[in-house]
């Protein structure tokens, strides 16, 4: 059995680490792992994906259209783009988070509103204020580790040594932080 | 020991244990990562970035004569510039192994086409390998030493973008220690003057013969019989692809040693099969040597020519669509292309040229590519790296024949891409003396693919100092004598030095000094820069009136509120001042971040 966990968002918004992490700790578990990535004019403020899947032996490191158990979104109107890629019987978690692409930066788009409640009529959807949490937590940066924490619980990893792993992969002056982050995160779900 | 690692970090585990001694690249998407991560093994391998592909080639076959094993890589354009010694190389053959990686990019996620690179590997006559996941990629990488020191050819292992970037679970070995070998003296081997080459020519067929026959007994290639109604013939990534939409309900070919094909395990499988599927990216490589074998097959009349061919495009070719799957509206989603970041000092230059009429702009790859698009709109083509000052030049040289001339040429390069082939073009200008305005974005690093060190940032891959190369010293020595060094940031300096260029009736050279917002400032950045990208610009909102003249530069940093009709700016500025230059109401002010 292959599970497939899509992670969406815009460059610069940790979803590499946060899934380097995931990875890590599924490999650590025992499964076979693979992800993929795009990078390169992505990071220029483009829409990003990273594609985590795992079980007892895995073929490809893509997702594939209705592929995925579990859609988490970084970003609200990413959710909506990457959608098409859920399962129909998949979940979502969604960070009540916006950030203009240019288009509507300089006016000639509005961002789509209702994407929150779009979601929720088409699978079941959580949503998530990471930023508020990291920034109650004393850091906006942990933002991608929250929503790892949303993941794992999600998809019921929380049997995983997931201190170990934020240990042995995060500077050493920001592991409590991480750990809290996560933490948290699993709350949420 | 196992380790998470993506086809590129597994090619240098693999060049690694290989005993490689000497690599050299020049970066380019999805290859890049490939050197760097060589790089880390710097007790064992000597890792070099070159100005270009043929450079790093030509000292790669260089090292190769002198004995050690060694290796370069680059993206799928990168062999066309690297293409020359490629082919002759091919002839000599190698003292110590040689292997070359082409990082192909079907669907062309950060690249100019989607040329197949395996019809090089034909082309020139050489040993080809395809690994599908890092395992491969990295078991490949060695293999390919062996080969190509048995059979004296350099080798072309290809990968694709998903190989290179995907992640995978890799056991890894300690390194096998191989002797750089003694390098003997023989013209007849390695000095290519015809009397030699025609000798040289017929080896290469024989060389063929030998490699055809490994590749028929190789388990490289291997055949998975399962149900024999559908036969699937594959090659990398596909593989898996295939894998994942047949499963077990159906047999598989799959292909790992791809030049020379094997046709005697084709042509078994072929026949015991009622279907053929080859299932290929890019071009119909592996299927029209099926054909010429005599076999039908369902090839590109089924699949597309171009694009991934991911599971759920193959679900759609073979069985008419794909998974079932959630759908939404997809018009309320709002495009997000990419944009130069807040602070990018191409940003100023652009937005100044961008308002300007009668100029033909010659672009180059880079980010600064992204001045083609709106709001600057200030780019009519690019064609390869380099191409800007030579295209340029000829577009100058046309625009000069005719009374008036239409409009003026402006060539628009960074500061890497003008190191990799812009100085040869700037000689061309020169010596045949067009009245071209070449400007080189010099942002003091190579920032599209994720900031390498080049000849001009003073420093080497491994982080070392180094001798810099001045770019204005260059110019000079190119024989331009108008060359302007200014800030990009500083708008009326931008202004001024295009009226000065254009009143010229001679060759000009602007370079426009400035690092990128990303880049991590070195001792010397620290000291020539001093402060920036540490403050902040802020909008009155009393004093604005909507005029959106800062919208208009293009800063992702700037939003403008419908509703109120104003505009205010995030928290990611740096304080570049471009905005705060345009604003008509001197709104815009600085503050301390």
């Amino acid at each position: 059995m292959v599970k497939s966990i899509l992670l969406v968002g815009v460059g610069g918004q940790g979803t590499i680490l946060a899934s380097k992490l995931l990875t890590t700790g599924l490999m650590e578990a025992g499964y076979d792992v693979k992800m993929s990535e795009i990078h390169g004019m992505s990071q220029r403020g483009g829409s990003v994906s990273s594609q985590v899947r795992y079980g007892d032996k895995v073929e490809a490191s893509v997702i594939e259209v209705g592929g995925a158990d579990i859609l988490v979104s970084f970003e609200k109107m990413e959710a909506l783009r990457w959608l098409k890629y859920l399962k129909p019987s998949g979940k979502v978690v969604v960070n009540d988070y916006q950030i203009n692409s240019m288009p509507i930066l300089s006016g000639k788009f509005d961002y789509p509103s209702g994407i929150l409640e779009e979601l929720a009529s088409k699978a079941p959807t959580t949503v998530v204020d990471a930023a508020k949490h990291a920034t109650e937590i004393g850091n906006p940066k942990v933002m991608n580790i929250i929503l790892l924490g949303t993941i794992i619980k999600a998809m019921g990893l929380q049997d995983i040594d997931w201190k170990k792993i934020i240990s042995d992969n995060v500077k050493v002056e920001f592991v409590e932080l991480n750990l809290k982050a996560l933490t948290l995160g699993m709350s949420l779900v | 020991m196992k380790k998470l690692l993506t086809g590129n970090e597994a090619i240098a585990r693999g060049a690694y244990e290989a005993g490689v001694k000497y690599a050299s690249a020049y970066p380019g998407t999805p290859s890049t990562e490939i050197l760097e991560n060589i790089a880390t093994y710097q007790d064992d391998i000597l890792a070099e970035w070159a100005p270009n592909e043929k450079v790093a080639l030509e000292a790669v076959i260089g090292a190769s004569v002198a004995g050690a094993r060694s290796i370069a890589s680059m993206k799928h354009v990168g062999v066309n510039v690297a293409a020359d010694p490629l082919f002759t190389y091919a002839y000599t053959g190698v003292n110590g192994g040689m292997v070359l990686v082409t990082a192909d990019e079907p669907g062309q996620h950060s690249s100019q086409n989607e040329q197949d690179n395996r019809n090089y590997a034909k082309f020139a006559k050489i040993a080809m390998l395809e690994p599908t996941d890092s395992q491969e990629a990295k078991d490949m990488t060695k293999l390919a030493f062996e080969i190509s020191e048995k059979y004296d050819t350099p080798v072309l292992l290809r990968v694709t973008t998903r190989v290179c970037h995907s992640k995978a679970i890799v056991e890894c070995e300690d390194r096998n220690e191989v002797e750089i070998k003694t390098y003997v003296k023989n013209t007849k081997k390695y000095l290519t003057v015809p009397m030699h080459a025609r000798i040289l020519r017929l080896k290469v067929e024989e060389r063929l013969q030998a490699l055809k026959k490994f590749s028929n007994e190789t388990n490289l290639n291997y055949i998975e019989w399962n149900d024999t109604k559908i036969g699937i013939i594959a090659s990398g990534g596909c593989c898996s692809y295939a894998k994942e939409v047949f499963g077990n309900t159906a047999s598989y070919l799959k292909l790992g040693f791809t030049h020379p094909l094997p046709d005697e395990k084709i042509k078994e499988f072929c026949s015991k099969v009622e279907k053929v599927y080859v299932i290929e990216e890019n071009d119909p490589y592996i299927e029209e040597q099926v054909r010429i074998l005599g076999f039908n097959c369902f090839g590109k009349d089924l699949f597309p020519f171009c694009g991934e061919l991911t599971p759920d495009v193959i679900r759609k070719a073979v069985f008419g669509k794909e998974n079932p799957a959630l759908d939404c509206d997809q018009d309320k989603v709002v495009p997000r292309p990419p944009t130069l970041c807040a602070g990018c000092p191409h940003r100023g230059f652009f937005y100044t040229i961008g308002k300007r009429k009668n100029l033909l702009i010659s672009g180059d790859i880079g980010c600064y590519t992204l001045g083609f698009a709106e709001p600057y709109n200030a780019m009519d083509y690019n064609i390869c790296m380099g191409a800007s000052i030579s295209a340029g030049h000829g577009a100058q040289q046309v625009f000069a024949m005719q009374n008036p001339a239409p409009m003026r040429t402006v060539a628009v390069l960074g500061d890497s891409t003008f190191f990799h082939t812009g100085v040869n073009s700037l000689l061309h200008v020169t010596y045949n003396g067009s009245n071209t305005i070449t400007v080189i974005l010099d942002n003091r690093i190579t920032g599209m693919t994720g900031h390498q060190e080049n000849p001009g940032s003073g420093y080497t891959l491994q982080g070392k100092p180094t001798k810099v190369v001045d770019i204005e010293k260059l110019v000079r020595a190119c024989g331009i004598d108008q060359v302007k060094v200014i800030n990009p940031n500083d708008l009326k300096a931008v202004e001024d030095a295009l009226d000065w260029a254009l009143s010229l009736d001679e060759p000009s050279v602007i370079i426009t000094r400035w690092p990128c917002v990303l880049k991590k400032f070195s001792p010397e950045d620290k000291e020539e820069f001093k402060g920036s990208f540490t403050t902040r610009c802020k909008i009155d909102q009393d004093a604005c009136i909507g005029c959106t003249k800062c919208v208009k530069t293009g800063c992702p940093a700037i939003y403008f509120d419908k509703a109120s009709k104003k505009s205010s700016i995030g928290l990611d500025c740096v304080g570049c001042e471009v905005c705060l230059q345009v604003c008509p109401k001197l709104a815009i002010q600085k503050e301390e971040a």
